[in-house]
């Protein structure tokens, strides 16, 4: 009997479709011949589970229905917390042993970071040079570009002193944005621009210099979150010589760079960034850097001054650290890191067009 | 507190994948479940995620003739949720282990362990599913998941008559039963 006759013949007698006679014949068979016994062992465990797979299947979604139906018809809503109930009464519970607990590590952190200072080697500073572009001659060309766009009225109050600029890009949908510290020095308003020319006000989350990555917040009604990021990170070393890619500002348009892994590590040896030789000016500081699945690997923040393309970024393991952190300090930050890229597999310029829409310019307005 | 014959009728409504019965308990729970899962650092997404897995494990008890139901649904599905979240929040995170009560808790334990094998089981096949390819998964699922006959699934695949795509679903079937027993034996 070939294979998928079999089959058939099996499916009918466990669904029980066999008439008396054909059914005798077949037992009769299944007695005298263990091979075909032991086949319809398996066909029975094997359609149970494949009946059951359907059923579970339908089940899911009908539930998926249900719940889009009654999200539709208002009977289910996104919930706010409002109650910070349990997290005020720990806190009114805690707060001695918090302020103990607190300066302990101040001090402590205090003291490490003198010895820091007292025992680091003077690193040559004079060899790195950060990418955050001095913008004297962003009004004058802007101005032009405000032509352009007379639609979105620029929100930077006339004469503002726009000093410096650098890139950046949303990691939530919220309107959170990642740049580079340093990009934000000295700053009194932040402004970020989008591809469309459109200003939105931002104000700064969380700066650490450290690994310098600052997280900004926009702050303007005329903002509409995105649905979702085409986007993820990964916290997966990146390959030597895997390729790369980049957006960022160096000029008043949106600049596209590629270039590839280079090293693992930083400038002398520093494990929290990694090298890339990739073109970048100022003003590409802050910039996302991709890997070829759309993956963000970094964020783009200096070049050597010594030598040609070499570039550094801090890799995006740092992102996550930093997030949590917020998240653990403040429970109204709630931003979520998205694993995985809708836009894996997809060709370059197609990403490059679904990415590009979320890299905004940082317009740093001193005090 | 007693359970009424409606809500039995309804659990049981639940296990004939009864849509008005899945729209109701839905209707009646959610809000619940997600106060729950959101008040103790949950997100939207894992409140849905959370409510409809312990909606499966009503589903799978439902379906066993030997499983009787000795608390209300609703106690039922919050039991459910309570420990698949804690089990969560244990597996992702060392966050403490308490969590809020809103309500009252019966012992669920076996209950979740037995749905964890059943869900196994489901992935085994899933998988077997995704490796068998078209046209034969779409053949597969327009029988065995969305209950098509012989007659449309020929006239929807382009076969000539009933009989050979009968012919064709058990070619497929061969195959996805080797692919399953594969996968089966590696997990």
């Amino acid at each position: 009997m070939e294979q998928f006759e079999l089959t058939e013949v099996v499916e009918r007698y466990l669904a029980d479709e066999m008439g008396p006679e054909e059914k005798y014949t077949f037992e009769e068979m299944r007695k005298n011949n263990p091979e075909l016994d032991q086949t319809v062992v398996e066909y029975h465990y094997f359609l149970e589970q494949m009946g059951r797979y359907g059923e579970i299947r339908r089940f899911k979604s009908n539930l998926y229905d249900t719940h889009h139906t009654l999200q539709e018809s208002g009977e289910i809503k996104e919930l706010q917390l409002t109650t910070g109930g349990r997290i005020i009464n720990m806190w009114n519970k805690y707060r001695r042993v918090v302020a103990v607990a607190a300066s302990i590590a101040g001090i402590t952190a205090l003291f490490i970071s003198g010895m820091m200072t007292i025992f680091t080697p003077k690193t040559p500073y004079r060899d790195i040079e950060e990418l955050r572009r001095k913008v004297s001659n962003l009004e004058k060309q802007s101005s032009n570009q405000r032509a352009e766009f007379n639609k979105f009225r620029t929100k930077i109050a006339p004469g503002s002193d726009v000093k410096f600029g650098g890139t950046s890009f949303m990691i939530d949908p919220k309107g959170y944005l990642v740049t580079s510290a340093h990009v934000l020095k000295g700053a009194k308003k932040i402004y970020v621009q989008s591809i469309q020319g459109e200003d939105f006000l931002a104000e700064i989350v969380h700066q650490d210099a450290n690994s310098d990555i600052a997280v900004i917040k926009i702050n303007d009604q005329d903002f509409a979150s995105p649905k979702q990021l085409p986007y993820g990170f990964t916290r997966i070393q990146t390959d030597l010589s895997e390729a790369v890619y980049t957006l960022g500002y160096p000029k008043d348009e949106i600049v596209y760079n590629e270039g590839y892994l280079s090293a693992r590590t930083g400038l002398e040896g520093d494990t929290m960034s990694c090298q890339i030789t990739i073109s970048a000016n100022p003003g590409n500081s802050g910039g996302p850097v991709f890997n070829k699945n759309g993956e963000v690997i970094g964020i783009l923040n200096a070049r050597q001054a010594s030598a040609n393309g070499v570039v550094f970024a801090t890799k995006s393991k740092n992102i996550f650290q930093l997030v949590e952190t917020l998240k653990e300090e403040d429970k109204d930050i709630n931003i979520k890191l998205r694993n995985t890229s809708s836009i894996k597999g997809i060709n370059r310029t197609q990403q490059v067009k679904k990415v590009q829409e979320h890299v905004y310019m940082v317009k740093v307005v001193l005090g | 507190m007693a359970i009424t014959e409606q809500e039995l009728e309804l659990f049981k409504a639940i296990g004939n994948n009864d849509k008005g019965a899945i729209e109701a308990v839905y209707k009646e729970n959610y809000s619940l479940i997600q106060h729950f899962v959101i008040n103790n650092n949950g997100a939207e997404d894992d409140a849905r995620d959370i409510f409809q897995e312990a909606m499966m494990v009503l589903y799978e008890k439902s379906r066993l003739p030997e499983f009787e139901l000795t608390c209300q649904i609703r106690t039922y599905l919050y039991s459910v949720c309570r420990r698949l979240w804690l089990k969560k929040l244990q597996h992702s995170r060392r966050i403490e282990t308490q969590v809020e009560n809103f309500d009252r808790i019966v012992q669920v334990e076996d209950d979740i362990d037995e749905h964890d094998k059943l869900t196994i089981q489901y992935q085994t096949m899933r998988t077997a599913m995704g490796k068998i390819g078209e046209p034969c998964k779409s053949l597969i699922e327009a029988f065995y998941v969305h209950r098509k006959n012989m007659l449309e699934i020929a006239g929807f695949f382009g076969y000539t008559n009933a009989d050979n795509a009968k012919n064709q679903k058990y070619k497929c079937l061969v195959r996805l039963k080797k692919l399953f027993f594969a996968q089966y034996k590696k997990a």
